[in-house]
């Protein structure tokens, strides 16, 4: 029993290191100057930059036109992030409601038809979905950046399993306590999906924080960067031999890393519950 | 309060699948009636159809002289009582006795007082800022009874709302519905699935058996006279015997015993009687009997029940404990305690003089 004890951590700790190690030294490498990364490498060390290099990461204005921050960046990321999660949880939310609560012709055919564009990835219809957005003139706009990305298959799947599973007797209940469909969406299904809400919240906020590509179509004007853009940026100013600002590549990097994290800490105990429980 | 008309209701699912089928009843102002027979009778379907959670597909229903087939739950002045309470889970039980409250735009001063005095009324006063979580079923129960209470509504609809209790906990809580109902004198249907419930609570007792009446009557009315084979079999525990037998004149011939009627025969020719398990005695030295073999006993502490074989049908008797058992006896009943029942169609065959309903409490057995 003991010594299983002693493997069962021996592995957790290897499985630990081998997560944080990275991590670790991306953030203490940010802490050297660049030069000294472009000669000694990686390191484990501090380096004692620290305040200088996120300073800089955060308030110098860079890019081509010299205007765009990465306190800026970061702002976008949350803006993209956020929008993204609260506004696939509002869509994905309406359609289960529809799809599992009223009685329509084709609501099967059109869950079905929902659950098979989960199969098809963003990249798939990135090309229709840029010619929409340009010609509905919402290049370099937030509005171009998030909605087209907020129909979501998976949020509507996992709502829908979650409303079928709430007993009818409460929707009876709320029928004959005066309660019409609004009032019972908002003061009975709503409260009763926090926990779930809170999960999907994570995974969406996640996935949009760490879009790439579609920001990168969809934006030329820099200041509706993000941060994932900027890293990429700060790399590729690459003027004469100059060197690369790799310390500042990776402060963005740990700094981009922060609020997914910081939200995952936070929603943790709701987003396990989200996904393992079913409190009724 | 309202009297309730439900007049031709019929439910008929897509597909044709007739549920209900042409139902007549009429309920009294505050009057107890409760819906009673097995599962897949179509007692809930009707329910809900005076409801309004489902749609009544013929006839119409009345609440307090008004036809409310249209109408919305919401609006047709009823409150109901769920078999799995269907508390709001997210709501502490005051919010949750509030609810219907709010959404009808009660005052304020008006929602505390009813929701003070139905928690008095049930004694949930001091678990008010509880989650239903936290309470126990006997306790939900209570919240979703105070929840119709506060509606102070025409109608209480109650669908098995003690079935998922336990045996000690129902049997207090059918007394205190009971109880309730009389000091509050609200019309009320309660749908079970189980007799002695029925027995019980009712003032008046539908008997239901796929989607038709079997009989509307008075608890013991519908014990004593069985209008068919269904009502006697159903009510009352142990259930009913029945037996093929036959009528020759004035003599009833079950397998190779035979009684003398004594005037009693109201038929004649093939027919089902019944006669209950406490009607039965041990024949005394001379006197006629149905010859009878003992296969086992079972023991209810006050009484005993004797089950055995007359001929090769089943017959199960009530005995004291005191009486001496064989396993060849003869047993004798009074012929006015026979109920006979045309074998085809089950239906009761009127007897040729009354039958005496002498008033005798439903036998409980738990």
């Amino acid at each position: 029993m003991q010594k299983n004890k002693l493997t069962d951590h021996l592995v957790l700790i290897l499985g630990s290191l081998f997560l944080m190690v990275p991590v670790v030294v991306a953030f203490m490498t940010s802490t050297h100057a660049a030069a000294d990364i472009h000669s000694n490498g990686l390191s484990l060390t501090w380096g004692g930059n620290f305040v200088e290099t996120y300073e800089k990461v955060l308030t110098r204005e860079g890019g081509f036109t010299g205007q765009v921050t990465g306190s800026r960046m970061v702002m976008n990321s949350f803006i993209l992030g956020i929008g993204f999660a609260l506004g696939k949880i509002v869509l994905s939310m309406l359609a289960a409601y529809a799809i599992v609560y009223f009685r329509m012709r084709f609501a099967t055919l059109a869950f079905w038809v929902i659950f098979t564009t989960l199969l098809l990835p963003l990249e798939v219809r990135i090309m229709p979905s840029y010619q929409v957005m340009s010609e509905l003139g919402l290049l370099n706009t937030y509005t171009g950046l998030i909605v087209p990305l907020l129909a979501s298959a998976t949020g509507t799947f996992y709502f829908r399993q979650f409303f079928k599973s709430v007993p009818d007797e409460l929707l009876e209940a709320a029928r004959i306590d005066g309660a019409g469909p609004i009032k019972f969406f908002i003061d009975v299904l709503v409260p009763l999906s926090r926990t779930m809400i809170a999960a999907i919240f994570i995974i969406m906020f996640v996935y949009g924080w760490n879009q790439y590509l579609w920001p990168m179509l969809m934006t030329t004007d820099e200041r509706f960067f993000t941060l994932m853009r900027g890293i990429k940026q700060i790399l590729q100013v690459w003027i004469g031999s100059q060197i690369p600002d790799y310390n500042e590549a990776f402060a963005l990097a740990v700094l981009a890393m922060l609020p997914p994290v910081l939200i995952v800490v936070i929603f943790q105990s709701w987003f396990i519950k989200g996904l393992t429980e079913s409190d009724k | 309060m309202a009297s309730i008309d439900i007049n031709q209701v019929s439910k008929i699912y897509a597909g044709g699948n007739k549920a209900v089928h042409s139902v007549d009843i009429t309920i009294q102002d505050g009057e107890f009636i409760v819906l009673v027979g097995p599962s897949g009778c179509g007692k809930s379907t009707l329910l809900r159809m005076v409801a309004g959670l489902e749609e009544i597909s013929e006839g119409e229903v009345k609440i307090g002289g008004r036809v409310v087939n249209k109408v919305e739950p919401a609006e047709r002045d009823i409150a109901m009582v769920f078999q799995n309470y269907a508390l709001y889970p997210h709501m502490t039980v005051r919010q949750n006795l509030e609810y219907g409250l709010k959404n009808r735009n009660t005052p304020r001063s008006d929602i505390d007082e009813r929701v003070a005095e139905a928690a008095r009324m049930l004694e949930i006063d001091q678990y008010l800022d509880r989650k239903p979580r936290a309470l126990s079923g006997g306790q939900r129960q209570r919240v979703a009874m105070g929840r119709a209470i506060v509606r102070k509504p025409a109608a209480f609809l109650f669908d098995e709302p003690l079935s998922n209790l336990d045996a000690k906990l129902r049997v207090s809580m059918r007394g205190e519905i009971k109880r309730l109902q009389r000091r509050l004198g609200t019309t009320s249907i309660y749908v079970t699935h189980d007799q002695l419930e029925a027995m019980t609570l009712a003032d008046r007792l539908v008997v239901l058996n796929g989607g038709r009446i079997e009989q509307i009557g008075a608890p013991l009315e519908v014990y004593h006279q069985p209008a068919s084979t269904f009502v006697a079999s159903f009510i009352g525990s142990p259930a009913m015997n029945l037996m093929h037998a036959e009528l020759h004149g004035d003599t009833l011939a079950v397998g190779p015993s035979t009684l003398a009627l004594g005037g009693y025969a109201p038929a004649s020719g093939e027919v089902t009687v019944g006669v209950r398990a406490e009607d039965l005695r041990v024949a005394a030295a001379q006197e006629q009997g149905l010859l009878f073999r003992l296969d086992y006993l079972e023991e209810l502490g006050s009484q005993r029940l004797v089950h055995g074989h007359v001929g090769d049908q089943v017959l199960t008797a009530a005995m004291p404990l005191d009486v001496q058992l064989h396993d060849e006896m003869r047993l004798a009943v009074d012929p006015r305690r026979l109920h006979f029942f045309v074998r085809e169609t089950g239906k009761r065959i009127a007897a040729a003089e009354a039958v005496p309903a002498t008033p005798q409490p439903a036998m409980e057995v738990a």
